[in-house]
């Protein structure tokens, strides 16, 4: 009977370093169960059919879109969400830093999804050109800053990353 | 790149004027912002609401047996409940706008695609959903009406037969002497048609809201996004048949609203009626679908018939014009912007005759609502298209017919036709700065080095105003009835318990960074450092600090909202002062304040820190120096010196500022293909003083980039029978980031005399990008076609067919030479 949309599963999925424990409907959307069951609000659900980017976070080291996915299917997966992106002792991290530095967001409501897409970029792609991080984020719609400023983060990230080393591991 | 041109600074501020980091920004990085989608309530059920699929229909039945029955629900709303439980809204138009009937839920047809028909309260979202599928509605569809010219038309279908017409309200504006300047012109250009088309700012958060009721008291509270949050109450209450001091509406963090999110009000009364229905918290999210489909969208306008009487040198003498637009289904806001537009009559031009037949009419297409530059974009749009075909038709610059009928610094203030006055501005300058930073001689250069190369390349001006400040006495030009005018924003500025400064404001913030220029003003009146002042989140009427017009919109905050601030913190300052001096038995004159305390200036040791101030107020009064009444607790209402505008005239100063915007756009078409590349860009600001010059570089970029999306990529298209054929992210192709080109930017500051810390209010743009891309594409089409650019939305498949057409796509204009 597990077919049944509303009937629940157990899963097991690690969020920022912590494993929880949840019995969620299958039908669920990651985003959901995220911001539901775990209350980790900062991952934002911003339109229905994946293009906006508001609710991206990185599973499994993949960047992906946690509205596109059931949160069933994320069972034993391992995921970053913004809430994971400053430091331990609660600091912002360079990518944080240089979005505030930069003036890099506006609203603040695309901003979660958009430092988890530039940091997978940066980590794939430490000196990426401007066009390179222009397609890097084209799945994360911003109706504030005109990208101007979040590109200019980016770019500001990959020259410290040349003098500082790794900045985004 | 970024250049900010200062040379009139005046007294030296520590904090104002600066880039100081925004107060906001950390919870926001943080993802600890909270937004009205992470408001919880304990035992919170949730609506889905089940949307007209049609345009245009009577609703012959709705069963919700089923859905009642459906695991989880709690109840429904139907139309024929809410004819009973709701009052029509009030209607801003006299009649015959104001005969239309609007109700929160569709009461016996509906009006357009998206409309809500019945509402499904259930204790998940998904069940919700789930019973929506029960339910049974049987539809009659009539036929729509989706164009605002055919719902002129006497066999046009009637969106509400209650009105008898379409019209929601006509005008005639009539300044100076239109027929004379017509008898003296050289050549008369005429245009039959241009079209200004529908788009939306759709902001990335969409409306969401959880509302309660309180039996006991019979207050509602609404934790919300409305951005205008009285503005909402003046609707609802009359509608609930309540007093408006029972709505207690509060906004946190705002994901963005573009004006999207004034009038929610809707939606709002929704979820207040299943609030008291129910018994339960009440629980609203949209999605995307709901949102595009049934939120708020931008003003669609036509103009028709367009009369230009110019000299032989390019020199514009007036404007003749007939506008008709469309405001979908359902007035609203509307029919506010068939007067908005006429803050920015000439636009940046001196011609002084003007003659506008304006008409609004309602349509089976989503109401609209304000939308970043609401109807003055429209409106400039329009004479920015005249400027260029002027140009086009007399083989004149288009760049020399601007300069020559620029508005010159000399004139200002300068009074409009109408009798706006425009506060300061150097036209002249900023163009000459935006042509510098695209460096302009070498784009000419390409252009003619780029023919025969299968590129066009095209240069364009879009030259625009950003009026802000609105006065609400305009509102008596559509409707005398209506008790509005002037304007005016409230602030409180305390110590607290221990001499904390916090700092209140009414209004609605979406990433103006209001926290942080409040915080900058405050630090300078009283001698504090920003990261000492604590500014609330939001919007919250239970702080008992608004009025009538607090909200975030229509480009006021630099003038409203820091007017109040600057208001309420000299009144604290005056206070503190005056207990300072009385503790430390100095003279007012000799205190001074400084990081936190009061001196007495020169004598280090003679000091008290705020803490001790409000100690001895809060907790220690006893102890107050005799004869003193402070409260350390200051409110102030900021009030723009506006009068009421003269409404047989239709005259009066209609908005207190006026920021300038000089857009140069370079792009180039490939000619197989018409798609369109932006190859260059550059953004020139003016808007007076600046508080926080990188926020206000931030808002010229963001309008910067939706007006890109507007001109190329984004369209609310309907179909004829009123389907909404770009409903998400699918098919309305919101702009990203590989189709914003890295712009340049620079500022100049002509300080406004008028308003109270010489800032002017900015941030919606005045729609900049719109016209420069069309001026741009006319510069394509002069090395082409010659074909006229009348629309606003150019995809590529528009811009192929334009330069293959060398007649069709000249229809319309002529020039008529005069003896």
């Amino acid at each position: 009977m597990s077919n049944i949309p509303s009937q629940k599963r157990s899963i097991s999925v690690t969020v920022n370093g912590t494993t929880y424990y949840r019995d969620v409907a299958a039908r669920t959307l990651l985003v959901h169960f995220l911001r539901e069951n775990l209350n980790l609000t900062g991952t934002h659900f911003g339109c229905d059919t994946g293009h906006c980017g508001s609710c991206t976070v990185i599973a499994n080291g993949k960047l992906i879109k946690s509205c596109m996915m059931l949160a069933i299917q994320a069972d034993g997966f391992t995921i970053e969400t913004v809430e994971g992106l400053a430091n331990p002792d609660g600091s912002l991290s360079p990518i944080q830093q240089a979005f505030s530095d930069n003036h890099a967001l506006q609203c603040g409501f695309c901003t979660p999804g958009i430092m988890l897409a530039s940091k997978y970029l940066l980590q794939h792609n430490p000196q990426p050109t401007e066009e390179e991080i222009r397609r890097g984020i084209k799945g994360n719609l911003c109706r504030c800053t005109g990208y101007v400023n979040i590109v200019r983060a980016i770019q500001g990230l990959a020259a410290e990353t040349v003098q500082k080393g790794d900045l985004v591991k | 790149m970024s250049t900010l041109v200062t040379d009139q600074k005046t007294e030296a501020t520590r904090w104002t004027g600066k880039n100081v980091p925004r107060k906001e920004d950390e919870r926001l990085v943080k993802g600890q912002g909270r937004f009205a989608d992470d408001i919880r309530r304990h035992n919170e059920a949730h609506v889905y609401l089940l949307r007209s699929p049609y345009g245009h229909a009577r609703i012959r039945s709705i069963d919700v047996t089923a859905a009642n029955n459906s695991p989880g629900v709690i109840c429904t709303l139907t139309g024929e409940e809410v004819a009973v439980l709701q009052k029509p809204f009030m209607e801003i138009a006299p009649p015959p706008g104001g005969l239309m009937e609007d109700y929160c839920l569709a009461v016996g047809k509906v009006h357009f695609m998206g409309e809500p028909v019945v509402a499904i309260l259930a204790e998940t979202e998904e069940l919700a959903r789930d019973a929506a599928d029960l339910v049974d509605i049987e539809y009659d569809p009539l036929p729509a009406v989706v164009d605002g010219e055919a719902a002129l038309q006497s066999d046009a279908p009637l969106v509400h037969e209650e009105a008898g017409t379409n019209v929601v309200w006509h005008g005639v504006y009539d300044w100076g002497d239109i027929q004379g300047a017509v008898s003296r012109a050289d050549k008369v250009v005429k245009i039959d048609r241009l079209h200004f088309h529908r788009f939306t700012s759709t902001p990335i958060e969409c409306n969401a809201a959880v509302v309660e009721y309180y039996p006991g008291s019979g207050e509602y509270t609404f934790w919300c996004n409305n951005t205008m949050p009285q503005f909402a109450a003046m609707f609802m209450g009359p509608a609930l048949g309540i007093p408006t001091d029972r709505l207690h509406f509060v906004t946190q963090d705002i994901g963005g609203s573009f004006g999207n999110k004034i009038t929610t009000y809707v939606y709002l009364t929704i979820c207040a009626i299943l609030a008291k229905k129910s018994g339960r918290p009440v629980k609203w999210t949209e999605y995307r679908t709901d949102h595009i489909l049934g939120g708020s969208h931008g003003n669609e306008r036509t103009f028709r018939n367009i009369v230009v009487p110019v000299m032989a040198d390019g020199t514009i003498l007036g404007i003749s014009a007939t506008a008709i637009d469309d405001a979908g289904a359902f007035p609203r806001y509307e029919p506010l912007g068939s007067v908005i537009w006429s803050q920015v009559v000439p636009n940046v031009y001196r011609f002084r005759d003007v003659k506008i037949d304006f008409t609004q009419v309602v349509t089976n297409k989503c109401p609209v609502g304000p939308n970043r530059g609401y109807s003055r974009l429209q409106h400039m749009w329009m004479v920015e298209r005249i400027v260029d075909i002027v140009a086009h038709e007399l083989h004149l610059d288009p760049i020399e017919v601007r300069k020559k009928n620029y508005i010159q610094p000399e004139q200002m203030p300068y009074e409009t036709p109408n009798g706006c006055v425009y506060d300061s501005g150097d036209y002249p300058r900023c163009l000459d700065l935006a042509l510098e930073l695209i460096d302009y001689p070498k784009w000419r250069e390409r252009q003619i080095m780029a023919l025969g190369s299968g590129k066009i390349i095209g240069i364009g001006i879009g030259s625009t105003l950003d009026s802000g400040t609105n006065n609400f006495g305009q509102a008596r030009i559509i409707n005398p009835q209506l008790p509005f005018s002037g304007n005016g924003e409230v602030s409180n500025v305390k110590l607290d318990l221990y001499g904390e400064v916090v700092v209140t404001i009414g209004t609605t913030p979406q990433g103006q960074g209001h926290e942080t220029t409040a915080a900058q003003v405050v630090s300078d009146i009283l001698g504090i450092d920003p990261d000492h002042v604590r500014v609330l989140i939001g919007h919250d009427n239970a702080r008992n600090v608004y009025t009538g017009f607090s909200g975030t919109y229509a480009s006021q905050f630099a003038v409203t909202g820091l007017g109040a601030v600057q208001g309420a913190a000299e009144k604290l300052r005056r206070e503190i002062v005056q207990l300072a001096a009385g503790v430390l038995q100095a003279d007012e004159s000799e205190i001074e304040l400084r990081d936190g305390s009061a001196f007495v200036r020169g004598q280090e040791q003679r000091t008290i820190p705020f803490i001790g101030l409000a100690n001895i107020v809060f907790a220690n009064n006893a102890t107050m120096p005799a004869g003193l009444d402070v409260s350390l607790n200051c409110t102030y209402t900021y009030r723009p010196p506006f009068s009421v505008p003269d409404v047989e005239r239709k005259f009066g100063n209609l908005t207190l500022t006026y920021a300038t915007q000089i857009h140069a756009c370079v792009l180039e078409v490939d000619a197989q293909t018409g798609h369109t590349t932006i190859l260059d860009y550059a953004a020139v600001d003016d808007s007076g003083r600046l508080i926080h010059p990188q926020i206000v570089e931030g808002q010229v970029h963001g309008a910067a980039g939706l007006g890109i999306g507007g001109a190329l990529y984004e369209a609310l298209e309907y179909d004829e029978e009123g389907q909404l054929l770009t409903s998400n992210f699918y098919s309305y192709k919101a702009v990203t980031a590989v189709d914003v080109p890295m712009m340049k930017t620079a500022a100049i500051e002509s300080p406004s005399p008028f308003s109270p810390n010489g800032a002017k209010g900015m941030g919606e743009g005045g729609g900049a990008p719109l016209h420069a891309i069309c001026s741009a594409l006319q510069d394509v089409m002069r090395q082409t076609s010659g074909a006229i650019i009348t629309d606003s939305f150019n995809p590529s498949e528009r811009v192929y067919w334009l330069m293959q057409d060398t007649t069709k796509g000249r229809e319309g204009v002529s020039v008529e030479e005069r003896a």
